[in-house]
């Protein structure tokens, strides 16, 4: 299976290995990532403004060109799975929004929303399914203790993401099962880590981290796992007593298929 | 601000969110779910009122509109559809679009930077604090 993959900026940059071990893991599991040529930032947050048009127009054309290719839309960052999912939504069900930014982008065919736009935790559960993946893990993790740190982005709204309950999320807790460790469920796994607020104002996220940290470890995790970028920054740069390591879920993944060593 | 400048803006911020702030039946779940809480002069579920009182003088003036995470759980959690989110959003847009956004900067960057910060982490208080 080949899907069009749209990495994102951070993932070129900061959050290489999110990158560069879901890569390693899509071919040991054996479908292919083909990148989307020249796409464009998403922006990072989803413009809220239902006048906005512009700030959609990176995601529409991303979208369009999986639609071309008749594939998929796979991403890994919380923040461009968020954007590309509401702004599908928007070209689908907007009719304000979907006709303007058509017009505004002179398609050979006007795009109405019908890529499907997928997180890769969502092939995971859906495509390959956690019970097959389980099956191919050669290294298991077993006796780790992982909290899942879902965060914002990946959830919320949900019924417009569709990633899963919003309030009682299972997608990554089903991950370190299928991967050999054990998931500890910790009330704070769905609270914000103090998003964008952390560039000019440290004291939210300094506050919001700590909490995280306090109610992971405090339900006995011995590590935290993340598909953010900005959460892995935000809770790398916590100064919480009770700080255990954060990792990108990929990296977790790689090393279980037996892909990691030798690519660190 | 006179009487028709402030039903204008009314009228804006209703318009930008999508939302109605008369449907908020004060049942608070919004603040009870806000991670800054705390840091907001004005409270989440306070901004209907504000709206429909027509106090934007205080709105656009509220530190709460920087310190809104967009983490979403109270556009999540509202039981009537209000959203005080959308609505924090759209005042706050009502400020960045006529002043042009100046709670940051393009020369405070620089100093802003550290080897970690990560792209995303730009692009969206960009986004948010800027026009």
């Amino acid at each position: 299976m080949k899907y069009s993959y749209y990495p994102g900026c951070t993932l070129k940059n900061k959050a290489k290995d999110l990158d560069m071990y879901a890569r390693l893991s899509a071919e040991k599991l054996g479908f292919e990532l083909e990148e989307i040529p020249q796409w464009q930032c998403c922006g990072g947050v989803y413009p809220l403004g239902t006048d906005e048009i512009a700030t959609k127009l990176a995601s529409v054309r991303a979208l369009n060109y999986a639609k071309e290719q008749g594939q998929e839309l796979v991403t890994l960052c919380s923040a461009c799975h968020h954007v590309l999912k509401r702004v599908n939504d928007d070209m689908k069900n907007v009719e304000d929004i979907s006709n303007r930014a058509n017009n505004y982008m002179m398609l050979d065919e006007p795009y109405r929303g019908e890529t499907k736009v997928r997180h890769f935790l969502e092939i995971l559960r859906d495509v390959i399914g956690f019970d097959e993946l389980s099956k191919m893990v050669s290294n298991p993790l077993t006796g780790k203790k992982i909290g899942a740190y879902y965060g914002c982005l990946t959830l919320r709204p949900g019924k417009i993401l569709e990633f899963d309950d919003p309030e009682d999320p299972k997608i990554m807790e089903d991950f370190i099962r299928a991967i050999g460790a054990e998931p500890v469920i910790f009330p704070y796994r769905n609270e914000c880590c103090g998003a964008y607020t952390s560039l000019k104002d440290g004291g939210i996220s300094q506050e919001r981290t700590k909490l995280i940290f306090d109610s992971g470890k405090g339900f006995g995790a011995d590590a935290l796992i993340t598909a953010c970028p900005l959460c892995m920054y935000n809770l790398n740069k916590s100064e919480a007593d009770t700080k255990v390591p954060v990792y990108y879920f990929t990296e977790l993944l790689a090393e279980a298929l037996g892909v990691k060593e030798g690519n660190s | 601000m006179t009487k028709q400048e402030i039903e204008k803006k009314v009228e804006l911020i209703k318009e930008i969110s999508g939302c109605d702030p008369y449907k908020c039946m004060k049942c608070g779940k919004c603040s009870g779910s806000c991670p800054s809480f705390n840091e907001m002069d004005i409270k989440p579920h306070q901004f209907a009122s504000y709206i429909i009182n027509g106090d934007i003088e205080s709105l656009v003036s509220s530190k709460s509109l920087w310190k809104c995470l967009t983490c979403l759980a109270c556009i999540e959690r509202c039981p009537r559809n209000v959203q005080p989110g959308k609505l924090i959003d759209a005042t706050r847009q009502l400020v960045e679009r006529e002043r042009g956004g100046d709670y940051l900067l393009a020369d405070e960057i620089p100093e802003l930077l550290n080897d970690d910060v990560p792209q995303q982490l730009l692009v969206s208080a960009y986004r948010r604090y800027r026009r």
